[in-house]
């Protein structure tokens, strides 16, 4: 892995911490991730609490509107935030991540499996947190192949050595 | 005449890029990639990509809705 860090002309390398596990949270570490990896950039990604979420096989992700007023959605011409007391009914979320899922598939932005994918066969590495596989309880069979375990002193030995950190 | 061509046309930001490294990944030093996008952004990305990466961003022109790109590899 270190020797993609030597073909390039200009190498650098990147770290991500993602933490969320939401659909639209999945993003930002995948796009920059997988970019930075087209660019020529060794990329580590380390997955901790709910970003671990991310690297399970089974990818259903989902999001919710509650507590963020700030996503205001197009529709009819306008933008529209939802008010909590809304978000929190039943069948909102599940409706809110279609319509979510909608949105990105007519606009061509990629799918997170899809990104995750060229993340994975641009030798990305993937790092999942040990103590969180431990503290929700999910199995390292649950996760995609090619994930290696490693925990806060292992994420910190990569970011060391990186050009570029991000938290997430 | 480029040696290859990609269409990028209706894909976001930052699929255009990605295919575009995987399609340079295949070709040999001083290959041209020709690129059509429709995503606006992929102007100054595909300038990054290129001051990145060391290949050389030949032809950047926009006709109508579309961005024509052509990229020779380093």
């Amino acid at each position: 892995m270190l020797d993609n860090a030597n073909d390039g002309s200009n190498s650098k390398s990147m770290s991500i911490i993602a933490t969320k596990g939401t659909l639209d949270w999945a993003y930002p570490p995948f796009i920059l991730g997988t970019t930075a990896a087209a660019m020529d950039m060794e990329v580590t990604m380390f997955f901790t609490f709910y970003g671990l979420g991310l690297l399970k096989k089974d990818l259903n992700l989902k999001m919710s509107t509650l507590g963020n007023p700030a996503m205001e959605m197009p529709m009819m011409g306008k933008h529209m935030a939802m008010p909590n007391i809304i978000g929190g009914l039943p069948g909102v979320d599940k409706g809110v991540t279609a319509m979510m899922k909608n949105m990105m598939a007519k606009k061509g932005v990629a799918s997170i499996e899809d990104l995750r994918e060229a993340a994975v066969e641009s030798d990305v590495r993937l790092i999942a947190c040990q103590m969180t596989l431990d503290l929700f309880e999910i199995k390292d069979t649950d996760l995609i192949d090619g994930v290696e375990l490693g925990g806060a002193a292992t994420a910190i030995e990569v970011a060391g050595l990186a050009d570029i950190n991000y938290f997430m | 005449m480029a040696d290859q061509t990609l269409d990028a046309k209706g894909l976001n930001c930052p699929l255009p890029i990605i295919k575009a490294k995987k399609a340079l990944k295949g070709m040999s030093p001083g290959e041209t990639l020709a690129i059509e996008s429709t995503d606006p952004g992929s102007v100054a990305d595909f300038a990054a990509f290129c001051r990145q990466t060391g290949n050389e961003l030949t032809s950047s022109e926009q006709s109508g809705d579309i961005y024509n790109f052509e990229i020779k590899k380093s």
